[in-house]
């Protein structure tokens, strides 16, 4: 389904094949790292979406579904079966009578049940709500209007029905951390948050605040075989040039490279071999703002997207390490066009439709970004010479990361850059820019537009997968004609992985998002 | 000894009352709200029911009196984003911060004392510009270079020590972090040990010692070195609370878990409860030190006790 293998790094190819030719090894210990911030932000993974802390939840927990990266696509974890009726809207899941959590209690369908009841109530605020949402009356129990959520009944212990408000495929749902699988007697209690239980393939040990999870082996885990480690070690290394050097000492097996290592790996030849990357679904954007006046007219939207020379951006200031943009869906998804071509750097053209557009002499705006060195601050700082060539000038307006977030989904911006997931499910991608989707949901931009509501529209009604997914493409050609945002790229995620360590899977959600239990070192680790 | 102490605790009250009044006005006005930072696509109905939850709907003067008031009892409230305690949450980083903080305090007073009475004892020397040059150099090096650079020299060139972690809290794992956060302070007192020795040196009580017969080593020992300790001592007390401070780059870069880590991750996430949790609890660190040094000032100087 998804088409992985187009953008993977040679070595990084060669690292997956030897994992096809060798024997996997039992025992050793993984050391992984969490490279995105000074710590995890905590044990209770219902309660975060920081993709810091989905790394060790990967090892710890489970949830209904799992993301197969092979497959590019997510697959039945928890259940074995999923029998769908009802007109695609009901989905009965036969659940796996042989997950046990770590306190050796066997799962049953009274805590899948318990678990999204949990992440539905209202006053907490779960991130996973967006996912569990889709179950019929999930909705209600976030509002404090029902306890349990209707659509989720149990048949059995091993047999939950699941009715759904729309007809989606529940994998894209349920495969994050976000909607993982608690234990119902144990995680209502106080003692949960400091020693978390789960279905993962390995159990608790340690959590040392601000600098590693520990965890090992859990021998009931239900995929016969594995794990096959005994022990996971995930420290917490925000600083790059720090985990440069730990890589480097061999005391790390993995790590996230920025634009400048790249380079710096890619020109190593004794590092160029650990590079694996692959295209995350994210798609980074300038978003306009269409009640402001100039980006209320397609042809200022496009003009932007002629202004700016995208390509330049991502060679030199990007080092590489994104690819260009030629719609919102990205390389990765399942509905990438690959005829869609990117709009040309062209500033002639850009200031002709400015002037047709009633702007011959452009106009000013405020540009609000964050510090991100990928999406933010640099990115705008490169841009605002190009745009100035064509007569827009634009006001830079710095705000942290979190303050980001409030302003995009308030609307109080002219303009903004942002990264944006954008798979791996392409309907609700696209679903983002549909009219009835609220701005404080994903339709930041505040887009309207009655084709293109049509079409998503009739994608959502459609059963055979073909033809949603033509119309799908239709909406994304649509969305890309209109250009309510500046197509800049796609991430492409970098990590640097150990030669002993073996079976990483290019996962196109989030590169550091493993299946652990697929992993193993050989005896040359230094890590016993 | 008792009513100076009294005293000096009394004094302490206005400062902590004013740190926790600024820093929850800050946070309070601030844009950016722990609600936001949890989930991208929540109902705004959700995100009213979680503020009111958490308080946050209520006036800012009201939400304060609340904080003091349990304040009062020892209670740093829940943090908003793990509903764990936040006195539990700081206990749990506080043991490796002041691991931290304590012995690159040691290495500075270690190496920086002395340096600076070497350096002192014999002006103008070769010792004493070699040493000034590497004060002043340790006071200029940013420190997450420093560490980067000591890292790659003791970890992967040399292969001594670890580059990062805490590993089982074992000393070979508190050498760089240490070191790195020690320099600058080592060079501040090598240049003030430097200063107040030379000062005293030439003072009338040291010359009448001296004229009096006595050996230059116990004129050094008895009049000079315990002259000099004062000044020493207030820039130890002043450079513990930097170091609380700097900790935050230092922990961050050696995956050191300290609170300087929580505080940083707290003000991103805007978990209010933890960020006034852990700057308080830096404040009074700093205050306490400040106390023990002041009452050192008494020991060493008795005349300042009753001044």
């Amino acid at each position: 389904m998804f088409r992985t293998i187009a953008i993977v790094a040679g070595l990084g190819l060669a690292l997956a094949g030897t994992v096809e030719a060798q024997t996997p090894r039992k025992g050793g210990t993984i050391r992984m790292t969490a490279p995105y911030g000074s710590s995890f932000t905590s044990l209770d993974i219902h309660t975060t979406q920081r993709a810091q802390d989905e790394i060790y939840a990967k090892a710890l927990h489970r949830s209904l579904y799992i993301w197969n990266s092979a497959q590019g696509k997510p697959v039945l974890e928890l259940a074995r079966e999923d029998v769908v009726s009802g007109g695609g809207l009901v989905h009965t899941f036969k659940l796996r009578d042989d997950a046990y959590f770590h306190n050796g209690r066997k799962m049953t369908a009274d805590d899948v049940i318990w678990s999204y009841n949990r992440i539905m109530d209202g006053s907490k605020a779960y991130p996973g709500a967006r996912y569990v949402r889709v179950i019929e009356g999930a909705a209600a129990v976030e509002k404090g209007q029902a306890k349990d959520i209707s659509g989720l009944k149990k048949i059995d212990d091993f047999t939950i029905e699941m009715k759904l408000t729309e007809k989606v495929d529940p994998g894209f749902y349920f495969f994050t951390a976000l909607t993982s699988i608690y234990p119902a007697d144990e995680a209502a209690k106080e003692s949960f948050i400091q020693k978390p239980i789960g279905l993962g393939p390995f159990k608790f040990v340690e959590h040392v605040p601000g600098s590693r999870i520990v965890l090992e082996r859990w021998d009931r885990f239900y995929r016969p075989g594995r794990p096959y480690a005994d022990k996971v070690i995930v420290s917490v290394m925000g600083e790059a040039a720090a985990r440069d050097v730990a890589f480097r000492n061999k005391e790390i097996d993995t790590s996230v490279l920025g634009p400048a290592q790249y380079v710096a790996y890619q020109s190593d030849a004794d590092l160029k071999g650990t590079i694996v990357e692959v295209a995350e679904v994210f798609t980074r954007y300038m978003g306009m703002n269409t009640s402001f006046k100039p980006f209320a007219d397609k042809r200022v939207r496009q003009a932007i997207n002629y202004a700016i020379d995208t390509d330049l951006i991502i060679n030199k200031l990007v080092k590489g390490k994104a690819y260009r943009a030629s719609s919102w869906l990205p390389l990765t998804s399942p509905l990438y066009d690959k005829t869609m071509k990117p709009y040309a750097y062209d500033p002639a053209k850009a200031k002709q439709l400015l002037a047709e557009a009633g702007y011959p002499n452009g106009f000013e705006f405020e540009w609000t970004t964050s510090q991100n060195e990928s999406w933010g601050l640099p990115i705008v700082t490169a841009v605002i010479p190009m745009l100035d060539k064509v007569g827009i000038k634009a006001k830079v307006k710095q705000v942290e990361t979190a303050v980001l977030a409030e302003v995009v989904r308030s609307g109080d911006y002219q303009a903004f850059i942002y990264s944006q997931a954008t798979g791996p499910d392409p309907q609700a991608a696209l679903k983002c820019f549909h009219s009835a989707t609220p701005q404080s949901a994903c339709n930041y931009m505040n887009f309207r537009n009655t084709d293109f509501d049509k079409l998503v529209d009739e994608a959502g009604q459609v059963d055979d997968p073909a033809k949603r997914g033509q119309l799908l493409q239709k909406a994304n050609a649509l969305l890309y004609e209109e250009a309510p945002v500046w197509f800049f790229n796609y991430n492409k995620a970098v990590m640097a992985v150990q030669p002993w360590l073996k079976g990483i899977q290019l996962n196109a959600t989030e590169l550091t998002h493993q299946n652990v239990e697929d992993l193993w070192v050989d005896e040359t680790s230094p890590a016993k | 000894m008792l009513s100076f102490l009294i005293r000096r605790l009394l004094q302490t009250i206005p400062t902590v009352l004013a740190v926790v009044l600024l820093v929850f006005v800050l946070f309070s006005v601030v844009p950016g709200s722990i609600v936001s930072t949890m989930s991208d696509d929540s109902d705004p109905q959700v995100e009213l029911r979680m503020k009111k939850q958490l308080g946050l709907d209520q006036p800012v003067y009201m939400r304060f009196g609340a904080y003091v008031a349990r304040l009062a009892t020892g209670d740093l409230g829940a943090s908003f984003r793990t509903r764990e305690p936040v006195t539990t949450m700081i206990a749990k980083r506080a043991w490796p911060t002041l691991q931290l903080i304590f012995a690159s305090m040691a290495f500075a007073v270690l190496l920086g004392v002395p340096l600076g009475f070497v350096a002192a004892l014999r002006p103008g020397s070769l010792v004493d510009t070699v040493s000034m040059v590497l004060a002043v150099s340790g006071l200029s090096l940013a420190k997450f270079w420093l560490g980067l650079l000591l890292m790659y020299l003791f970890a992967l060139r040399l292969g001594w020590l670890p580059s990062f972690g805490y590993g089982d809290g074992s000393l070979k794992y508190l050498i760089l972090p240490a070191v790195t956060l020690g320099v600058s302070p080592m060079a501040l007192l090598a240049r003030t040990t430097r200063a107040a020795v030379l000062e005293i040196m030439t003072a009338d009580f040291v010359r009448t010692a001296r004229s009096k017969g006595m050996s230059e080593t116990r004129v050094v020992k008895w009049h000079v070195m315990r002259n000099a300790l004062v000044l020493i001592l207030t820039t130890m007390g002043l450079q513990f609370g930097a170091l609380m401070g700097q900790a935050v780059v230092v922990e961050k870069l050696f995956s050191w878990p300290g609170i300087g880590s929580l505080l940083v991750d707290s003000v991103l996430q805007r978990d209010i409860p933890a960020v006034q949790g852990s700057i308080l609890v830096v404040v009074l660190f700093f205050l306490a030190i400040n106390l023990l040094i002041d009452v050192l000032y008494g020991v060493i100087d008795p005349r300042i006790r009753y001044a």
